[in-house]
């Protein structure tokens, strides 16, 4: 008896309203960028420099008596969250202290540090502080440049390896399914406000390679399908290849959001936002493979030189294959 | 049909044994690790019945190389410094001063009596009484220059030297600023290696980042602010000539002088000579000594030329306070007694012996040649790393086991077969990482179950096809063999687009990130060659013992 989550053979009809779904898409996308533009996103220290402590202790986190210890401290803009996890002990209680750069300090200042600890552990001696970390507003900056950079740098040279390997239209559908992913991802982070930090941006850039993975897979049937129905038209022709990807498309999926669920619940606090942003992002990454990427290919059209008949049939492909 | 030459065989099943022998040490990574460090300890220090019993637990033939774990698992402190380049052209010019004196002396006829004038930090400004002279003094003074000595900068000299009216400026040149720049974060990087050596941690991370950075990642120490005290101070030790000694702060120095504070006496400052007899760079030895009053002292040997210069000076100036400086601070200013001819001496202040100790730790690694400002610094406890390990370590088994069963569930023996080339693609992955000595972060162990995800894409691509080929009832050998022909091309151009964003993210990445595009990058060369060889070649194997006239994927 074989597990099997997606039928023999299916025949869905993927395009019947893809106009709709392209809106949809371009709908959330706008959505994700309202939100953006309105409240921002709750960027790490990695992005906005400042200073983490991580606290934990025996005693129950109280952030009221710990913001009021800090107070006399003049450091401006604290935020003091609580964390809870599946994987702490019983006498585990664990908060994360965020302490704003310092005005004019370009560079990191123990002083603020050592005042923190100081104040805390006079809250409560058993206190520990198991990670701290301090980013100056210089290096900050500067990380924020390089990671926009390395998410345009990967989504362009994707472009041109696809434009290489296929065609044109196939780049643009594969790129506009790339964009989307990226923005919706950047929009629910900006919605739940979740920390965004130099990790995020790893687990953005996987989002790329993730997507563009099943859009490739998706693509390769399209072009195998296009030179062996040469009659049919376009349309059919995407829907063939997606039902016929359609198994592999969900066994994937549900293998690598397996192994990411199992990574979220039991992988620990630190990771667990960029564990998020992985599922997001394979979730986000499947559906636009249909209904962005090969949406975008039936409303661009592909050029099928065979129709005339001055050119000999399927060249083209044989040249790219080649 | 399904052939494999035997030599392909061969090599398949030797690049898996291989990557599994390689990977086998992180399987007992505590007792590899001990052995290790006995085994270097007992080069380093000579060999002790506990160093050998230690250092036989892991039998010497096997291989030995262990996956380094990254500060997020291990803890340990990570600081990012900026060399403060600049400070070095304050140095340069001030020592620059006492040669132009020198060569302008002579030609008093000509140019007259000249003064040191008030000027930014990077230049010297001279005033000359008799303005004619002029080109005279910039003649003269040019001839100081030297030419640059590295590839850019072939051609041009170390100072420009120029003259508007009556005053004479002196500045270091654009090309060997940038020379100085390149040097002094050398030279900074080499100083910042020998004190940490000199405190002894294990394989600490010290390297260049960009033009004027220095990352340093120390695993194992307690937190941040204890490395900055081992490399943050600059430890600059020079000997000046005594102006005045006094209680304002705010006093005026007079040009070329510079008032600094005492370490040991409260409210009192000197009015010192800003450019030094003698410097820290000239010292040979230095070591914790008392002095003959029994308190904590450091005692120093200068080289010939230093202590030549030092001689000279203790001779020509007996009588008169000699301050000794660290770091713009006064640490003592004795009167000289007598002529020292012979270049040692002894530091004296109200020290402990610990911080004797450390003084005289930082004076033998050398000076920093300018301070460092700290843009980065992060502390990791080590329980926290051990949590991340525990829970990474719980996480990993749980999505493996997941994959396996569903994988087995849904393609049955052929389930299996990519079950197996699973393991031995997770085995790879660690066996890589060991061998290149890559750092394993949390983010690594992410990319590690992520790949375990997606490695698992391959054998689907290429099971589904087998499938649908079978349906076109071919047989299954020419089945299978379809299967893997025709989804080769999805499989390599979906992993190659991800392979181009893990060069990316390695490209541009640091830390975190860095981690992370390694093992994603690592995973998908082992998940497409277990994918394309391993899982074929145990369905080829399969298929000659069994020749089944019918197959069910």
């Amino acid at each position: 008896m074989r597990l099997k989550l997606v039928p023999q053979s299916t025949s869905f009809d993927f395009f019947s309203r893809w106009k709709l779904w392209l809106g949809i898409s371009a709908l959330m996308m706008v959505v994700g960028m309202a939100s953006f533009a309105y409240q921002g996103l709750n960027f790490g220290i990695d992005f906005r420099g400042g200073t983490t402590v991580r606290t934990e202790s025996a005693q129950p986190v109280d952030v009221a008596a710990y913001r009021a210890a800090m107070a006399p401290l003049g450091l401006g803009d604290i935020s003091i969250t609580e964390v809870f996890d599946p994987t702490f002990e019983d006498d585990e209680n664990v908060a994360m202290i965020r302490i704003q750069a310092q005005e004019g300090a370009e560079s990191v200042t123990a002083q603020v540090v050592n005042d923190v600890q100081t104040a805390l552990q006079a809250l409560d001696p058993e206190i520990k502080f198991p990670s701290v970390e301090s980013v100056g507003p210089k290096v900050s900056g500067e990380l924020v440049q390089t990671a926009v950079l390395a998410v345009a740098l990967a989504i362009g040279a994707v472009l041109v390896y696809i434009w290489l390997r296929f065609e044109w239209q196939f780049a643009l559908g594969a790129v506009a399914a790339l964009v989307h992913d990226v923005v919706l991802t950047i929009g629910i982070f900006s919605e739940l406000q979740i920390k965004f930090d130099l990790a995020i941006i790893a687990a953005l850039l996987t989002i790329v390679g993730y997507s563009l993975n099943d859009t490739v897979v998706v693509f390769d049937r399209v072009r195998e399908n296009l030179r062996k129905y040469k009659k049919k038209d376009l349309k059919e022709v995407l829907n063939v290849s997606i039902n016929e990807t359609l198994s592999r498309t969900v066994m994937t999926s549900v293998t690598t959001l397996l192994a990411l669920i199992s990574l979220y619940v039991l992988g620990g606090d630190v990771i667990r936002g960029f564990v998020f942003a992985m599922i997001w992002g394979v979730i986000v990454g499947t559906y636009s493979s249909v209904f962005v990427a090969s949406a975008i290919l039936l409303y661009l059209g592909v050029k099928r030189d065979w129709s005339k008949p001055s050119n000999t049939a399927g060249s083209q492909y044989a040249d790219i294959d080649a | 049909m399904l052939q494999i030459d035997t030599w392909k065989r061969v090599l398949i099943w030797l690049v898996c044994v291989t990557g599994l022998l390689m990977a086998l040490p992180n399987a007992f990574y505590t007792r590899v690790e001990q052995s290790n460090d006995a085994i270097a300890e007992i080069e380093l220090k000579g060999e002790t019945p506990e160093r050998l019993v230690l250092a036989e637990n892991w039998p010497g033939w096997m291989p030995s190389s262990l996956v380094n774990l990254g500060l997020d698992l291990r803890g340990g402190a990570h600081l990012l410094a900026e060399v403060k380049v600049r400070d070095v052209y304050a140095s340069r010019m001030e020592a620059m001063w006492p040669e132009i004196r020198d060569v302008l002396r002579p030609e008093r006829a000509t140019i007259g009596t000249v003064r040191l004038q008030q000027s930014p930090a990077d230049e010297i400004r001279v005033r000359i009484s008799q303005p004619e002279g002029m080109s005279r003094a910039i003649e003269v003074v040019r001839e100081l220059a030297r030419p640059i000595q590295s590839l850019t900068g072939a051609g041009s000299t170390d100072i420009e030297v120029s003259g508007q009216g009556d005053v004479l400026t002196v500045r270091l040149s654009e090309a060997e600023k940038l020379a100085s720049d390149d040097r002094t974060v050398r030279q900074a990087l080499e100083i910042i290696r020998r004190r940490i050596d000199e405190v002894g941690t294990r394989e600490p991370t010290i390297q260049r980042q960009g033009a004027d950075r220095i990352l340093i990642q120390v695993p194992g120490i307690g937190s941040a602010s204890e490395l900055k005290e081992i490399i943050g101070t600059t430890a600059q030790l020079t000997f000046n000539p005594v102006v005045s000694r006094g209680t304002d702060a705010n006093a005026i120095a007079g040009v070329g002088n510079e008032i600094i504070p005492s370490i040991g006496e409260d409210s009192v400052y000197y009015t010192i000579e800003s450019a030094p007899v003698v410097t820290g760079e000239e010292l040979v030895d230095a070591q914790p000594s008392f002095d003959q009053n029994g308190r904590p002292a450091v005692s120093f040997r200068f080289n010939t030329s230093g202590a030549r210069k030092f001689g000279d000076y203790t001779r020509d100036n007996i009588g008169s306070p000699f301050a000794i400086v660290l770091d713009d601070e006064v640490i003592s200013a004795p009167v000289i007694q007598s002529h020292i001819p012979g270049g040692s001496g002894i530091i004296t202040g109200s020290f402990t012996v610990e911080e004797s100790t450390n003084l005289a730790v930082l004076l033998r690694a050398g000076a920093l040649p300018a301070g460092l400002e700290f843009l980065e610094e992060r502390t990791i406890g080590p329980e926290l790393g051990q949590d991340s390990i525990d829970a990474g370590k719980i996480a990993t088994v749980v999505a493996f086991v997941a994959v396996l069963v569903f994988m087995a569930l849904s393609y049955g023996l052929f389930g299996i077969f990519a079950n197996i080339a699973l393991i031995i693609n997770v085995g790879l992955i660690f066996g890589l990482l060991s061998t290149i000595g890559a750092t394993l972060t949390l983010p690594g162990i992410a990319g590690i179950v992520l790949t375990v995800g997606m490695a698992v894409d391959a054998n689907v691509l290429i099971f589904e096809r087998i499938r649908e080929e079978l349906k076109t009832a071919k047989g299954p050998a020419r089945a299978i063999e379809l299967g893997y022909e025709k989804a080769l091309s999805a499989i390599l151009d979906a992993n190659i687009t991800t392979f181009i964003t893990a060069v990316i993210l390695f490209a541009m990445g640091s830390g975190p990130v860095r981690g992370f595009a390694i093992t994603l990058g690592l995973g998908i060369l082992t998940s497409v060659f277990t994918a394309i060889f391993v899982t074929r070649l145990m369905i080829v194997i399969w298929f000659e013992r069994r020749r089944p006239k019918m197959i069910e994927v």
